[in-house]
């Protein structure tokens, strides 16, 4: 452990005991519910929640945090995407919190397996950014291509099954942490500032570029590239018909015939590997493999996709807590503390620190240093070294992140991750293009 | 109290049993009802019988270039391994006097194999990549002047870990069948004039067909059914019948990747049966 880290848990427990004190009027609360409130603190040390999902937004030493702030186990476990999805609808009772893109979200309600999340019971609820709870930020209305986590959040009834379209009571999940992905570039060796996401496919290129090979979303990011060189414009990249998956997987199986692509990746490390070794000099990327790069004093840079002329931006994800069916009683009480400690700004502080964002930015801010914040949130030079949420140093002081303020990034989404509703004949065109 | 034969023989099998039943044939006959259901496309299954998704797998051209692609590496491996196999057991058995030298030899010869596959698997990538160690060394000297890019996330690269993971499955039932070979008979063909070449290709390579056939079978059933290898080090480059299947399930598409499992399986028995045909293992092991 470094000794920042250190400085974080000792930040941390002195806000802990505020936590601890809210927690008992919590559990006081809670008691009057189920009749004796000695019993509810009795019994709350032999709770254990299981929060399951892809280990960028499940984590660990978060967990830990809240199981140390709440008196109860928390027990993270990761899988990847597809083998969370999986888990959840074909074992729903091993998960107590599942952690779920918008596309899951509507999986999971439409296969039965969560509850629906009452709004009024999560604290913060009102603090939220508007992208979530109303589809808008400043009067900047959120994109819907893909599924939004605006569009996946309100079910109609605690039961539901399909999600609803307006505001509603009740919820399928409480989202927690967010980001917008685009390209990540080698600046000495690219030559050029890359704003657009048709660099990636430019034959200057070739056999030094990659993409993600998460059919789902890899291909996003090709169709983010073609609109960008002007070869095509979707109706919806993120529920594409099967003319424009075709031309996508055609597009793609020639341009790898011709060797643009090195390799495509499929894990945030195998990302980083591929740019720290110097196979490629530019590939779709996420904020903090970026930075994963950079602490390895290799120059690489998050390339900033603005929107521009209808074409560019980020492709935005978003995950949040669902809670499992199964879940009644004090268990139930418990997820409900746990969701509301998400929320209370450590987690937010947490996952800020690596590039990602809090949906609650006020309470994140609580638990983040001004120069921190300054930094990662208001898009202005860092006035001091800034450090990962373990203590190893990041950037220099006076660096600005990539892609500018929050506001700036995520009014520049263009479409959220998704599962089409043609996924089945997409992910056989895909499964082409890799063997081609 | 004497048991009769039959219960006797139950008996003997069903240690045996205890493992397949549980393990291989409840699972395989859920995959087999999963092949033959409709999915309502979000991971929910419709229980009315359709062979739809046997007709879609086998008439699709993807298919074929997934099983064409599987069964190149699967041979290129088998060809590597059963090479280099078969002599390091060739060379531990006939020419290594000392017994106790060539056991350990031969125990040498698992060490790289008491780390995971995982890792024995990638540490070839910062070898074999553009400024690997091999591309750097070559650069230095002056044998090439742009690195080599074939060597990593290429069919190459499959093939060398591959081999490098798998010839171990060969050495060891093929020094097992040459150990049990009579040094006498090989004496006497020396006395009674046969080459070197003679007493290999009439004497040590038919009496070591089952272990050739063995490690053939651990091999061609690991290379197919794995997805993983060929993943990692073609860089996502190529694509495996497993792997396909595996992408199928993350869509939630469960009677699609059945159907393609039970092809699978059914292809490997075949295999299987094929390799048991050209040698009667059983016959050679109890000889």
């Amino acid at each position: 452990m470094t000794a920042k880290n250190k400085g974080d848990t000792t930040k941390a427990s002195g806000k802990g005991i505020n936590r601890r004190s809210f927690l008992k009027a919590g559990a006081a609360a809670a008691g009057t519910v189920v009749g004796a409130p000695t019993i509810w603190a009795q019994e709350i040390k032999d709770i254990e929640l299981r929060h399951v999902g892809v280990s960028y937004s499940v984590v660990k030493a978060v967990g830990d945090q809240a199981a140390k702030d709440l008196g109860f186990k928390v027990t993270m476990q990761n899988l990847d995407t597809s083998a969370a999805i999986n888990r959840f609808i074909t074992q729903p009772n091993s998960v107590d919190i599942a952690d779920l893109e918008g596309w899951q979200a509507k999986l999971a309600a439409k296969r039965g397996v969560i509850q629906g999340i009452e709004a009024k019971k999560i604290k913060e609820f009102n603090n939220f950014l508007p992208i979530f709870t109303k589809g808008e930020l400043n009067g900047h209305k959120i994109p819907r291509q893909g599924i939004s986590p605006y569009e996946a959040l309100y079910i109609e009834k605690k039961d539901s099954t399909e999600l609803h379209d307006g505001v509603t009571d009740w919820l399928t999940n409480v989202p927690q942490v967010y980001n917008a992905d685009s390209l990540g570039y080698r600046p000495d060796l690219v030559g050029h500032e890359v704003t657009e996401w048709k660099d990636l496919i430019d034959p200057k290129f070739k056999g030094k570029a990659a993409i993600l090979d998460v059919p789902a979303i890899g291909i996003m990011d090709a169709a983010l590239c073609f609109e960008s060189a002007g070869l095509i414009t979707y109706g919806n990249k993120g529920n594409m018909t099967k003319k424009e998956i075709d031309f996508t997987c055609d597009k793609l199986i020639e341009l790898k015939k011709a060797g643009q692509f090195r390799a495509t990746w499929t894990t945030f490390d195998q990302s980083v590997q591929l740019m720290a070794a110097g196979e490629v000099v530019i590939q779709s990327m996420w904020s903090p493999a970026v930075a994963a790069v950079r602490v390895k004093e290799i120059p690489c840079v998050y390339a900033p996709v603005n929107l521009k002329n209808g074409k560019e931006g980020y492709r935005g994800w978003c995950n949040g807590m669902g809670l499992m069916k199964h879940l009644t009683g004090k268990k139930l009480d418990a997820a409900y503390e746990y969701m509301n400690w998400y929320m209370s700004g450590w987690q937010g502080a947490f996952v800020s620190r690596y590039g990602y964002y809090s949906p609650v930015p006020s309470t994140a801010k609580k638990f983040m240093t001004p120069a921190e914040y300054t930094f990662w949130y208001e898009g202005k030079p860092a006035p001091e070294p800034v450090t990962d949420p373990y203590g190893v140093p990041m950037e220099k002081s006076g660096t600005v992140r990539d892609g500018g303020s929050f506001t700036d990034r995520v009014t520049n989404i263009s479409c959220w991750n998704t599962l089409m509703d043609e996924a089945a004949y997409m992910n056989k065109r895909w499964n082409d293009f890799k063997v081609a | 109290m004497a048991l009769s034969r039959s219960t006797v023989s139950w008996l003997y099998v069903s240690p045996l049993m205890l493992v397949l039943i549980p393990f291989f044939v409840l699972p395989i006959l859920v995959v087999l009802v999963a092949s033959v259901f409709e999915t309502d496309g979000f991971g929910g299954l419709i229980p009315t019988f359709t062979l739809a998704n046997y007709g879609t797998v086998l008439t699709s051209g993807l298919t074929f270039n997934l099983y064409v692609e599987t069964v190149k590496f699967t041979v290129l491996t088998w060809f590597f391994t059963l090479i280099i196999g078969f002599f390091v057991a060739y060379f531990l058995v006939f020419h290594v006097r000392n017994p106790l030298l060539a056991i350990g030899l031969f125990l040498i010869c698992t060490v790289p194999f008491w780390t995971s596959n995982i890792i024995r698997m990638i540490s070839w990538i910062p070898l074999l990549g553009k400024e690997g160690l091999i591309n750097s060394a070559l650069l230095r000297i002056g044998l090439i002047r742009e690195p080599l890019e074939f060597l990593l996330y290429s069919s190459f690269a499959v093939v060398v870990a591959y081999v490098h993971q798998l010839t171990i499955f060969m050495i060891v039932p093929i020094f097992n069948s040459m150990a049990r070979i009579d040094k006498r008979v090989v004496e006497a063909a020396i006395d009674a004039g046969a080459s070197r070449f003679d007493i290999m290709r009439l004497i040590i390579v038919p009496l070591s067909k089952s272990g050739v056939a063995l490690g053939s079978i651990f091999v061609a059933s690991i290379v197919m059914g794995d997805f993983f290898v060929t993943k990692v080090m073609s860089g996502g480059g190529s694509a495996s019948v497993v792997g396909a299947f595996y992408e199928d399930i993350s869509v939630l598409q469960y009677p699609g990747a059945a159907a393609s499992a039970i092809i699978l399986t059914v292809v490997l028995l075949a295999m299987v049966s094929l390799i048991l045909r050209t040698v009667d293992i059983r016959k050679e092991i109890t000889r």
